[in-house]
């Protein structure tokens, strides 16, 4: 079936809605508007101003009520428009939902769901177009998962819900106007699992969300000069699924990190030194990475693509990477 | 203000001396355990506030819930935490009430619905609107009882939870213990309107002052608060006027107030004071009141003796309930 992320999202949020009474959407602009980026468009109409409810711009409060209605026994999915505005509610995330089970000695749990737009190329300038996940997949006590495909955008949801701890799902701006084929015969998604998107033997590019395309296209014109790239899809951010990242870069043997975060402290040096760890004697390669430059995402669409990862500047980091042998 | 009630029944002037007197001498029994490296952390003592717990709480039903600040001993011995829990749980032991995992600044209790335990200043309010809403979407009858100090007021998530709170109507009942000092800023150094209710009342929200350091007015206060949430399925503000006779926490020199004005507050102490009208009245006797304190001295023995013969969590349980599932 042909479809968008954007479709494949609403068609989750609509199941999630239909199949559990105790499931309601909130956030800012999520009702009358359609959503910031009309992912809950329609939903208003069908389901209601009581389970489709739209908030004041107030994220501490909404974020924090979304925990507290988790706590009363609900199933809420909370809609921040953009992980830049999610600063403004970080109390709620990492004081509170975060600590709750651990603090109360597993007493109370939060199954709460937060959605989030992340990612930059859409010419929003600094304060909409950053890439914080990690600061997240940073903190105890939180999931942080990040659909790169329609078959996960499809079914990521339902797994969030299903999951009795606080989720974070990342949905890269990027990818919601991307149209393809959805496969609706594949076996649900596991949050849990990494997926390698694309097979190869001669290096692994690691990467997650909106960068899976970039990358896979990275792949496909490494494959015209006779590169064979694996690409690994990270799928959750927290916990990193480190058997489908070691098995493939024990495999390959060589390694490319490939994150919208900026380079310093960014997940691509997490997982770096994971490889690090535990595969330094199986590389063949020094690893390296291709990051967000370290500037406050720029305006100007010339500079904005030249701060963000793109597919030549992966490629050609793959490349360096063949190049070179320990 | 509201007015001072005049007459006290006898069998509820008992149990609130009573009450009050519990939360009193466990903290002074604390302080005490803090001194011999007992208790550690943080610790924020309630004494010169007790009216406040004595008087609200009882009037919540068990399906309510409290959502309080880290100055919670009181809140949590009057929702019916065990004293043997609480001690045990400012030990660090594993028969506390959060495990151990949450200290005085944390208790927590599941079967009383007691959400904290809060150690960010506002942090529980966003919580205790959604607590609500989650009522008010169940058709549940339920009320969240909200408690933090007036230093809360200065934060955004103060109003943003009473913006919210009073646009979506929900059953929750806020209740600012106004004891004068955010730590050791006092409310006119910090606040431009000092008058607490009235902020509430700026969202449209019922709300009023109330004499913090007398029992019966903060009962009745909240009698009719409680009434107002549940019947009328609105929020509801109260502005509890009242004062802390120790230190912020232990930590605190207590360089921002003069002894004279503690001196002068401690006029006011709500048990003190219950007790002579209580004695006044004819209700209670010299005998009557040694009783209730041997009773509650006997509490506090047995208490912290099941404190000390607690046990420690076993360090392989560390990484527990991170995570309800597997990781």
């Amino acid at each position: 079936m042909k479809t968008t992320y954007r479709e494949a999202m609403r068609n989750a949020l609509r199941d999630a809605l239909q199949s559990d009474e105790r499931v309601f959407l909130m956030g800012e602009d999520v009702g009358r508007y359609g959503g910031c980026y009309a992912v809950s468009k329609g939903l208003l109409q069908e389901f209601g101003e009581a389970r489709i409810r739209d908030t004041p711009l107030s994220e501490s409060a909404f974020v924090g009520a979304g925990i507290g209605a988790a706590l009363g026994g609900m199933r809420p999915i909370v809609e921040v428009m953009t992980v830049n505005f999610s600063l403004l509610c970080l109390d709620q995330i990492v004081n509170t939902a975060a600590t709750l089970r651990h603090m109360s000695g597993g007493q109370f749990n939060v199954p709460v769901v937060l959605r989030m737009t992340t990612g930059a190329g859409r010419q929003l300038a600094a304060q909409h177009s950053h890439s914080l996940e990690c600061w997240y997949a940073h903190v105890p006590g939180l999931r942080v998962i990040a659909p790169a495909t329609l078959e996960d955008m499809r079914g990521m949801l339902a797994l969030a819900l299903e999951d009795p701890d606080p989720v974070i799902l990342f949905e890269h701006n990027a990818l919601y106007n991307m149209e393809g084929e959805l496969d609706e015969s594949l076996p649900v998604t596991e949050l849990r699992r990494a997926a390698v998107r694309r097979g190869g033997e001669d290096i692994s590019l690691i990467t997650y969300g909106g960068n899976l395309p970039k990358t896979l296209q990275a792949a496909e014109q490494l494959a015209q000069e006779g590169i064979s790239a694996e690409v690994v899809d990270l799928r959750s951010l927290r916990p990193l699924d480190e058997k489908t990242i070691l098995a493939s870069v024990r495999k390959t043997r060589r390694a490319v990190m490939v994150d919208e975060g900026w380079r310093s402290g960014s997940l691509a040096a997490e997982i770096g030194m994971r490889i690090a760890e535990q595969a330094f004697y199986d590389l063949d390669a020094p690893l390296s990475r291709v990051c967000t430059a370290e500037v406050p995402i720029p305006y100007a669409r010339h500079l904005e693509q030249a701060a963000l990862p793109q597919a030549e500047t992966i490629a050609a980091t793959a490349r360096e990477a063949m190049a070179r042998n320990v | 203000m509201t007015d001072k009630p005049s007459q006290i029944g006898r069998k509820q002037g008992l149990r609130w001396l009573r009450d009050m007197t519990r939360i009193r001498r466990m903290e002074e029994q604390c302080a005490e355990l803090y001194g011999q490296e007992k208790i550690r952390g943080f610790l924020h003592l309630y004494i010169g506030e007790e009216a406040v717990a004595a008087g609200c709480i009882p009037e919540l039903d068990k399906d309510d819930a409290v959502v309080a600040t880290y100055r919670e001993h009181g809140h949590a011995l009057m929702r019916g935490i065990a004293m043997d829990a609480i001690l045990a749980e400012m030990y660090g032991k594993r028969e506390g009430c959060s495990g151990g995992r949450g200290g005085s600044m944390h208790l927590f209790d599941a079967a009383t619905r007691f959400y904290g335990g809060n150690a960010i200043v506002s942090g529980g309010l966003p919580l205790a609107v959604g607590l609500a809403l989650a009522d008010k979407m169940q058709q549940r009858p339920g009320v969240t009882a909200c408690f933090f100090g007036e230093g809360a007021v200065a934060e955004g998530e103060f109003h943003e939870s009473l913006n919210l709170a009073a646009l979506w109507q929900l059953p929750v009942l806020f209740v600012c213990e106004n004891n004068l000092y955010a730590m050791g800023t006092a409310l006119a150094r910090s606040e431009s309107v000092t008058d607490i209710h009235q902020k509430a009342a700026a969202y449209g929200i019922f709300s009023a002052a109330v004499d913090g350091m007398d029992v019966m007015s903060v009962n009745t206060a909240m009698r009719d608060a409680v009434r107002r949430v549940r019947e009328q399925r609105v929020p509801a503000f109260l502005e509890m006027r009242t004062y802390r006779f120790r230190a912020h926490s232990m930590f605190d020199p207590e360089l921002y107030r003069s002894k004279e004005e503690v001196e002068q507050w401690k006029q006011l102490c709500p048990i003190a004071t219950l007790s002579a009208r209580l004695q006044a009245q004819q209700l209670l006797d010299r005998p009557g009141l040694e009783a209730i304190e041997k009773d509650v001295a006997e509490e506090i023995r047995a208490a912290t003796t099941f404190a000390e013969a607690g046990h420690w969590e076993p360090q392989e349980d560390l990484m527990k309930d991170v995570y309800t599932g597997r990781e």
